[in-house]
């Protein structure tokens, strides 16, 4: 039998309540499972983390550096998106 | 994935000309300090550099879990034996780790692991010494560690953003291993005279190859120019050495101990300790295979390997019948 | 209370010794990082185990004066734990088997009327929760994988299935403590530890030997297997070799 690699699973961990989740690295396993436990054994020795998601690398869909332009640079040229646009009369506190 | 916009113009100098507006494009991304993602645009000498570097790290880590590992079942209480097998542990995860980040480079760590074993791939060239005593788990943690942080915290700033994460996480937890091999050596100076004369004889194994650590000198580092202008590497060999012997020797003084060299003499004015000539021969045996443990260390990794192997495709039948009856089921 | 604390001691000491040893040799360098982990746990659960009995004894011995100082025959470790590591799959069979009991052993322990055992056991419950279900899953992967992995694992239980006997055997030591408000019910715990072992065996495709032979016992009298003085003496060696010194 070839000795084939076990396949790539990318970890993300939440280290407290409430908070996002974050990339933490990638582990290889046979399956969910083990993928599971691996993560937690890699990735929260040292109480990292709270949660874990450990993902199929494969599965995941990633924007090309070529759509980098079309994708992201619109979204930076318009302020009236931030609240920093807006001006609020002297001496008022708006939120 | 999104397809590439259509190309516009086709055919060989075309290609080449791309490539030369895709590398100047690259470097100035690499001049403005930007870092550079797994998917990006890169020379193919610079993803190539990169394997080769960050698979040599990751096989020093992974082979730098068996000097330790030496000396776990011997450990003389159980609050050091927990922090070294902690320790070797940490190791492993570090390889795994940089490995991971090999990975984005579109190589495959099976791969990798297999260019270790058949001896075409490098690793430190300290982890080829012999481990004679306990005290060398001390002076590993302060001397070994302590050299290799002060490499990795540059590393962190490298350009590759894979490589650059997983160096700061290496270094949040490298921080407890040169403080618990620290501990180890201050404790063993002050301790009976035989703890005190081991701890001497270890500093004195253990010195010259923590200097080589750092590899060749800047004049002889053939490498060191493309991985500098890349931003891979922001300081030179012969730098970091410097800053390492500066950093250590007033710790060894602080314990009462003596390195190896008689010509070491600190330079009032450019304030560094200048030390005595490296014996670039030894060096050069060890990286060529002739250091005192390089077969050892293969075939103890081979091993691992090889016992590994009926494991590991055990689970993959498992996971294999696994997923088949679900298939089945549904 | 001494002898108790100390059997539940040695028997983590000397299996998380054992894990220990698989430190840089795993089938897998995640395996690595797990084994050492579980080798971590039973080390420190050990560590608090014997530095309570030597505050119960009350000779001034701590946790490491009993791990380094006591001899063989002093040691009261269950047989199975001290075996030498064998394949991986001899580990995990013995991993699993052990964890079966310990996390049963811990839940009747979390309960018992000694607030500082209760405490180690509520803390360990859950190491050993957690370690059950990493060996449980090996049996499976192992049992249910490929021709050789089951003939393997299933050779490793034959030989493995002596020893657990004696995990479950009940004696005046349990009737001393019993008095302190600490009862292990030993028939009911064998009871759901069979059916819990039964349990993951299923899975694994794996069967319990049919005639296994009489049960082997004697680690809680200090009557060991010839592997055990091996593995205290390269334990040992150092602490020895320098009487009075800290490390």
């Amino acid at each position: 039998m070839t000795d084939s690699q076990w396949p790539l699973w990318e970890v993300f961990t939440q280290g407290d309540h409430g908070e996002p989740f974050e990339h933490a690295g990638s582990v290889h396993a046979v399956d969910g499972e083990q993928a599971m436990q691996n993560a937690r054994d890699v990735y929260a020795r040292r109480g990292e983390a709270i949660h874990l998601w450990v993902v199929p690398a494969a599965a995941i869909v990633a924007s090309a550096p070529s759509d980098a332009g079309p994708f992201f640079d619109p979204g930076n040229d318009k302020p009236y998106r931030h609240p920093q646009f807006y001006k609020a009369p002297k001496g008022v506190k708006v939120f | 994935m999104m397809p590439n916009p259509p190309e516009l113009a086709s055919g060989a100098s075309a290609e080449a000309a791309r490539d030369v507006a895709r590398e100047a494009a690259f470097d100035a991304r690499i001049a403005a300090g930007e870092s550079i993602e797994p998917k990006d645009w890169m020379p193919e000498r610079y993803r190539k550099q990169l394997i080769r570097m960050m698979s040599q790290h990751a096989h020093s880590e992974v082979v730098g879990m068996l000097p330790e590992g030496n000396w776990i079942t011997r450990a003389p209480s159980l609050r050091r034996k927990m922090s070294l097998i902690a320790k070797v542990q940490d190791e492993g995860g570090h390889g795994l780790y940089i490995y991971c980040g090999t990975e984005t480079l579109g190589v495959d760590r099976h791969d990798l692991v297999e260019q270790l074993l058949n001896g075409t791939a490098k690793y430190s060239s300290i982890f080829n010494y012999p481990t004679l005593s306990w005290a060398d788990m001390g002076v590993i943690g302060w001397l070994v560690d302590g050299a290799a942080i002060v490499n990795q915290t540059i590393l962190a700033k490298t350009s590759y953003g894979p490589y650059a994460r997983a160096m700061i996480r290496i270094c949040k937890e490298e921080n407890f291993h040169k403080r618990q091999g620290y501990e180890i050596v201050a404790t063993l100076a002050k301790g009976t005279p035989a703890q005190r004369a081991m701890v001497q004889d270890s500093v004195n194994r253990f010195w010259w190859p923590s200097l080589m650590m750092f590899g060749p000198s800047d004049t002889n580092s053939p490498n060191s120019g493309e991985l500098r202008r890349w931003k891979v590497k922001r300081k030179t060999n012969d730098e970091l050495r410097q800053r390492f012997v500066n950093l250590t020797i007033p710790q060894v003084q602080a314990v009462g101990l003596t390195v190896p060299d008689p010509d070491l003499a600190y330079n009032a004015t450019t304030e560094d300790w200048e030390f005595g000539a490296i014996d670039w021969a030894e060096f050069n045996e060890v990286v060529r295979g002739n250091g005192p443990c390089n077969r050892e260390r293969i075939a103890a990794r081979r091993a691992a390997h090889d016992n590994g192997q009926w494991v590991r495709a055990a689970a993959t039948a498992h996971a294999e019948k696994q997923a088949q009856n679900k298939t089945e089921a549904a | 209370m001494f002898e108790f604390l100390v059997r539940l001691g040695d028997d983590r000491l000397v299996i998380g010794h054992r894990m220990a040893e698989w430190c840089g040799h795993g089938p897998i360098l995640e395996e690595d990082i797990a084994l050492a982990n579980i080798a971590l746990d039973y080390t420190g659960q050990a560590s608090a185990l014997l530095a309570l009995a030597g505050d119960m004894e009350g000779k001034g011995r701590s946790d490491d004066a009993l791990a380094y100082f006591r001899d063989e025959t002093q040691f009261r470790n269950a047989l199975i734990t001290e075996l030498p590591i064998g394949d991986f799959g001899f580990t995990i069979v013995r991993q699993f088997l052990f964890d079966c009991h310990s996390v049963l052993l811990w839940e009747a322990l979390a309960a018992c009327g000694h607030a500082t055992l209760a405490g180690i056991a509520a803390k360990a419950i859950k190491e050993d929760t957690y370690h059950l279900r990493h060996s449980s899953e090996w049996m499976r992967k192992l049992g249910d994988g490929t021709a050789e992995s089951h003939a393997r694992v299933q050779a490793s239980l034959d030989t493995l299935w002596r020893y657990t006997g004696e995990l479950f055997e009940h004696d005046a030591v349990d009737d001393a403590v019993a008095a302190l408000g600490i009862v292990v019910p030993h028939d009911t715990r064998a009871a759901r530890w069979r059916s819990l072992v039964d349990g993951v065996l299923r899975e694994a495709t794996l069967v319990v030997p049919a005639s296994p032979g009489p049960m082997v016992t004697g680690g809680r009298r200090g009557r060991h297997t010839e592997h055990l003085g091996h593995m205290l003496a390269e334990m040992q060696i150092v602490a020895r070799s320098h009487p009075g010194a800290s490390w």
